[in-house]
């Protein structure tokens, strides 16, 4: 088997006494889609989170266990944890595009970063968003304020932002949940290509999605990892009886 | 009585008491203007007093109030907005930083004599500056820093917490979230309090009685360690020290010095709903 790209190591995880994962354990493949999902509160969006250490921002935590991305703890104290943030892109659950035109939407990371080069910059704006499949809705109107555009494509858009930082790894937590069928299927089909590219870990809205779009998928109830399979194992013959319900929906 | 007529009643009444509330305002203003409008010339604003300030114009007590409010604004910007940044987006929240926050609400609510009183305790005898414009800008600037804390603390709370997330998702450090996307929507709060503040420096009368105020100086300051006259404190001082004073000269005084208020104030109204046009996301 290939190294893995992400190695989760016995993570327990709690907001203040709270413990919301319980020694999980998982590796994920480079360049595979990867499905975490469960009911609400099974600490899917905590975990995600977690490999790009955006809880650093929530006060009052506690963790235990290693996380390793590309074989490097990333809570070792000698981590730049903006720099690890460029290449663990994140989406989240709803559209936030920043203030600001779409052009400054998808390049405002590459700015942080110190990028200059107009042309490299051109370059990567009509990469980024030709990849989120946005480009020919938006290449017209890319000094256009973000919030203009549709609630899917500022979905997009926020893809697209994450891309420009050209990461390894993206983490997508639920990006479709507030979009309509037809923007969701547009999510979808830009994800699709960009597997071959990226280590994807998405939160699918449903089941279906999940179905869908996993290589392997990660069944999350009450903090605990119940089951973690390839996709077409786990959606049609799961092992644990709890995943069964659940997939069935007979859950509850 | 029917449910429509209770509405209009309720109306009416709500109607007059605004009237109520307005009119006193507009009576102010009107009858400074009828009454100042005749003591107003170039030479009024541009020349020294003399004979005992019943002749001659308020030069140098306009100059020490400009002088005075930039002094205040140099002092109590950059460290009230430093401050609040320091307070509203680094500051964990400890027993230390809820002390602050509590001064700083008390410190709103403190008699603007007792700052006076105690700008001269510090800063003219322990510090040893002197009745200066610096210790008078260093005193309104104490009293200053409360408004535009509070308010620049409401105007950074109030920018969406996702900003922040997303621009650390970017690899944004705290600062670069802060520089690139906070202070740039919450400016318009920031402006309008550092305005608000600097507007109750400039008509105060208390904080520089002691610290800076001239009573009669018919001459421009030379340095940040002279004492200047100033519009509030010469108004107080043409209103009820000296004997046989002119109305007119009263008058055009307050009307200089509202005009002043009032002018900062628009300008204030100006700037933010330029920021706030440019804001929207
Ligand atoms: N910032 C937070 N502070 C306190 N508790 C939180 C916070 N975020 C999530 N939780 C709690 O952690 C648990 C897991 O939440 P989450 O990771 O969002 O799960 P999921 O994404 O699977 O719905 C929930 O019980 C939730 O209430
Ligand atoms: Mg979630």
């Amino acid at each position: 088997m290939v190294e893995a790209k992400i190695h989760i190591d016995k993570v327990s995880y709690a907001y203040g006494e709270n413990w919301v994962l319980n020694d999980v354990t998982l590796d994920i493949a480079p360049n595979s889609v990867t499905v975490f999902f469960g009911p609400a509160g099974g600490g899917k969006t905590t975990l995600l989170r977690l490999i790009n250490r955006l809880n650093d921002l929530v006060e009052g935590t506690q963790m235990k266990g290693r996380i390793l991305v590309d074989g490097q703890d990333i809570y070792n104290s000698e981590i730049h944890i903006p720099t690890l943030r460029r290449r663990v892109g994140m989406v989240f659950a709803l559209p936030l595009p920043l203030p600001g035109t779409v052009r400054e939407n998808v390049l405002y990371g590459l700015k942080l970063a110190g990028v200059k080069d107009r042309s490299r910059l051109d370059e990567i704006l009509e990469q980024s968003l030709t990849q989120s499949a946005l480009w020919d809705e938006v290449k017209d109107r890319l000094d256009h304020l973000a919030v203009a555009l549709s609630g899917g494509q500022q979905q997009r858009l926020c893809i697209a932002r994450s891309l420009a930082l050209e990461p390894d790894i993206l983490l997508l937590d639920e990006p479709t949940s507030g979009l309509d069928p037809i923007s969701t299927r547009k999510v979808e089909d830009s994800l699709f290509t960009l597997k071959e590219h990226y280590t994807v870990i998405i939160v699918p809205h449903s089941i279906q999605q999940a179905a869908r779009i996993a290589d392997k998928a990660a069944f999350f109830l009450m903090g605990n990892l119940v089951e973690y399979a390839a996709g077409t194992e786990l959606f049609t013959r799961p092992r644990k009886k709890k995943t069964e319900e659940y997939v069935t929906g007979r859950f509850g | 009585m029917s449910r429509y007529r209770m509405q209009r009643l309720g109306f009416a009444l709500l109607t007059l008491i605004s009237l109520v509330v307005v009119a006193p305002i507009l009576a102010v203003i009107g009858i400074i203007l009828v009454e100042g409008m005749g003591a107003i010339s170039w030479e009024f604003i541009t020349a020294m007093p003399f004979d005992g300030m019943k002749q001659g114009g308020i030069f140098p007590a306009l100059v020490g109030t400009l002088l005075l409010t930039l002094g205040t604004a140099v002092v109590a910007i950059p460290i009230g907005v430093g401050g609040t940044i320091y307070l509203a987006e680094y500051a964990r929240d400890t027993l230390v930083t809820r002390c602050i926050r509590l001064a700083i609400v008390n410190l709103a609510g403190i008699p603007s004599i007792v700052y006076g009183l105690f700008g001269l305790g510090m800063f003219v005898l322990f510090l040893r500056m002197g009745t200066s414009i610096l210790a008078g800008a260093l005193t309104l600037a104490i009293m200053t820093l409360p408004v535009i804390i509070s308010t620049a603390e409401e105007s950074l709370r109030s920018v969406p917490t996702e900003f922040r997330t997303v621009s650390a998702s970017l690899g944004g450090t705290r600062w670069q979230g802060i520089r690139y996307i906070i202070l740039p929507q919450a400016l318009p709060g920031i402006i309008t309090g550092i305005i608000l503040g600097l507007l109750r420096a400039a008509g105060e009368t208390a904080p520089i009685l002691f610290t800076v105020a001239a009573f009669f100086l018919p001459r421009l300051p030379q340095s940040p360690f002279d004492p200047t006259m100033a519009l509030p404190y010469h108004l107080y001082v043409i209103s009820t020290q000296v004997p046989g004073m002119p109305i007119h000269i009263q008058h055009g005084t307050a009307l200089v010095l509202l005009a002043l208020v009032l002018s900062m104030n628009l300008f204030a109204t100006i700037i933010r709903s330029y920021f706030r046009r440019r804001r929207q996301w």
